[in-house]
């Protein structure tokens, strides 16, 4: 395999791990880093199609302005919507602290 | 000698028991006892709900009894790719992030399958959030090809199809956002459907990547495809991309092309599927398939895409955009795991999100979330994501010159037969390339079938043939699948899959 042009850096995979909220062990790291450098390096290709004024595609078949009758129909229970939740108290998700100590 | 209905196709099934031949508990206890049989080895289900799928067949056999069936499959069982929500049963995605979550709602196509009768025996094992074309990348373990256990059953929904081809169930629900339901249909010899995008509803379907994702169906005859398709498409108002338009006649189109004339029809040869990294039984098979249409009335003729060949990194750009997005719902918080890190007093939200999604997501799932991520940061979107949404509109450009020359295009489905499991597991890139001739479909939205067209020379494996038409012409995949389908069973006297080796000897 020839030496992988430096695309994508050990760093740089730490900080887009920690955008992404993974937290990634060293070990993981020395793997994945490698690979998404031979995976970001192959679909770079596509800077070689010309494509400067060609309109870009969101979806492949758009549908705009899609409404539907404003009338009240079913939803969950509180106790459906609770029932998977990893913690819950007075029919409200527990989740752990947001902030810091010192905020 | 009592019948083994669990050989029959669904058709076969639905007319026994309109003719009072058999009970849906009986059909759906057959099921259960082959895959209690056969699943071990094989490995197709992640969940068998052999209670719940008695009692709907229990339901059915009084429904039918009342002189009542809810449609033409009333009875006839099915399984459930596990990446559609299932009121009451598991739904894992085959990830650990979701180990254990029991839905509180239907997806619409369950809900749909539940409204006409159909037993849900059980979800299928898949690629874990559909990324991947091996179900390697399953949390819960491989599924086996029933052609060979050594091999991969193709991906993601390498569960649903193996289930389909081992005769576990006669029917099953895949989804295909790059290839997931034709590919696995390839190499595992069955068939395999992906409907015009909006064609079946989404809601309840887990997105891997919205934009992309498509249900639809996995069986053993093309006409049990039609069946199946009419049963869970059409319009749904809880899908904001779901198209509200009749979804046409597909199994008036089965029966037109089962009479095996196609005189007349325009079949397009995508020139760009060829060449280099095609397995040569692969190509021997197609060109055969062809001689076939062509001997049917058709009109052959080779349409050039020039495009497709960005197709693959165009795909692997939008695709781990829309999931990096897409996963971001899996935070700890509402349902799914939660992990603690470990020697943190009173860890944040943040912080145990980070260790949740560290714990609960596989390999291939942190790779594509970090490239989604990189292809959409600053500074990088405008030459990834942004020169990818212009290169989809360039593919789509060739499919609409494409079909103003030709009615149908057609590819193998696949570039190899099924290859063994463990040798492609952590190489993405040869992986990614069992895509290559499915994932345009999905970046154009156009519907697609697989059509099992043979055995590979080399390694007496299936090979799948891929017919693709324009948006909304669902019924020209059909009919140009059952010709095909139709003119194969003629010469080789019979399905392929009588074919496939007998899975109780391989049990041992």
């Amino acid at each position: 395999m020839p030496d992988t042009p430096a695309t994508v850096s050990r760093e740089e995979v730490r900080h887009l791990a920690d955008l992404a909220r993974i937290e990634l062990s060293d070990d993981e790291l020395d793997h994945l880093a490698p690979q998404l450098a031979v995976i970001i390096d192959s679909v770079a290709s596509i800077n070689q199609v010309a494509a400067g004024d060609i309109p870009p595609t969101s979806h492949a078949l758009a549908l705009t302005n899609v409404f539907r009758e404003d009338v009240v129909r079913p939803g969950l229970t509180a106790d459906e919507a609770l029932s998977g939740a990893p913690e819950q108290e007075q029919q409200r998700f527990k989740v752990p602290r947001i902030l810091g100590d010192e905020q | 000698m009592s019948t083994d209905w669990t050989r029959k196709t669904a058709a076969e099934l639905a007319d026994a028991l309109a003719a009072g031949e058999t009970s849906s508990v009986e059909l759906t206890r057959a099921h259960l006892d082959r895959i209690a049989q056969v699943d071990g080895p094989v490995h197709a289900f992640l969940h068998v709900d052999a209670d719940g799928a008695l009692a709907q067949a229990q339901a059915s056999d009084e429904r039918r009894a009342a002189g009542g069936p809810a449609s033409s499959l009333d009875g006839v069982p099915i399984a459930v790719k596990d990446v559609l929500a299932t009121k009451g049963v598991p739904t894992t995605c085959g990830s650990r992030i979701l180990e254990g979550w029991v839905p509180p709602y239907d997806a619409t196509v369950v809900a749909r399958l539940r409204e006409a009768g159909l037993p849900i025996l059980g979800k299928t094992n898949m690629d874990e959030f559909a990324m991947g074309s091996s179900t390697e990348h399953s949390a819960y373990g491989t599924t086996h090809n029933p052609w060979d256990l050594d091999r991969i059953p193709g991906g993601s929904g390498g569960g649903s199809a193996a289930a389909v081809a081992a005769f576990e169930a006669p029917l099953a629900v895949g989804t295909d956002t790059g290839g997931s339901i034709r590919q696995p249909g390839a190499v595992t010899g069955t068939v395999g459907v992906k409907p015009t995008y909006g064609g079946v509803s989404r809601y309840g379907l887990v997105a891997l990547a919205n934009s992309l994702d498509q249900a639809g169906p996995v069986t053993r005859t093309v006409l049990d495809a039609a069946l199946l398709h009419e049963v869970i498409g059409g319009h749904d108002p809880l899908d904001s991309t779901s198209i509200d338009q009749p979804i046409g006649n597909l199994v008036e189109a089965v029966k037109q092309g089962s009479s095996g004339d196609l005189s007349g029809v325009r079949v397009g040869v995508i020139t760009e599927m060829s060449g280099e990294g095609w397995q040569p039984g692969v190509l021997a098979r197609f060109q055969d398939s062809l001689d076939l249409l062509t001997k049917a009335g058709a009109e052959v003729v080779e349409v050039s895409c020039p495009t497709f060949v960005h197709a693959l990194a165009t795909y692997y750009l939008i695709l781990p955009a829309e999931a990096s997005s897409n996963l971001a719902r899996f935070d700890a918080m509402r349902y799914g795991l939660r992990v603690l890190p470990e020697g943190v007093a009173d860890p944040s939200a943040e912080e145990v999100m980070r260790a949740t999604r560290d714990a609960g997501f596989g390999p291939e799932v942190k790779r594509r979330i970090i490239l989604g991520t990189y292809a959409l940061s600053s500074g990088y979107y405008d030459a990834y994501y942004g020169q990818a949404q212009k290169v989809r509109t360039l593919i789509s450009r060739d499919f609409a010159n494409a079909f103003e020359q030709v009615e149908v295009l057609v590819s193998p489905t696949a570039p190899t037969t099924a290859f063994p499991i463990g040798e492609k597991v952590d190489d993405p890139l040869a992986m990614y390339l069992n895509d290559l001739a499915t994932i345009p479909a999905n970046l154009a939205g156009v519907p697609g079938i697989s059509v099992p067209n043979g055995l590979a020379d080399e390694d007496e494996l299936p090979s799948g043939f891929q017919v693709l038409a324009p948006a909304l012409a669902d019924d020209r995949v059909y009919r140009v699948g059952a010709a095909l389908e139709a003119l194969l069973a003629g010469e080789w006297g019979g399905p392929l899959l009588d074919r496939a080796p007998a899975l109780e000897g391989a049990a041992r």
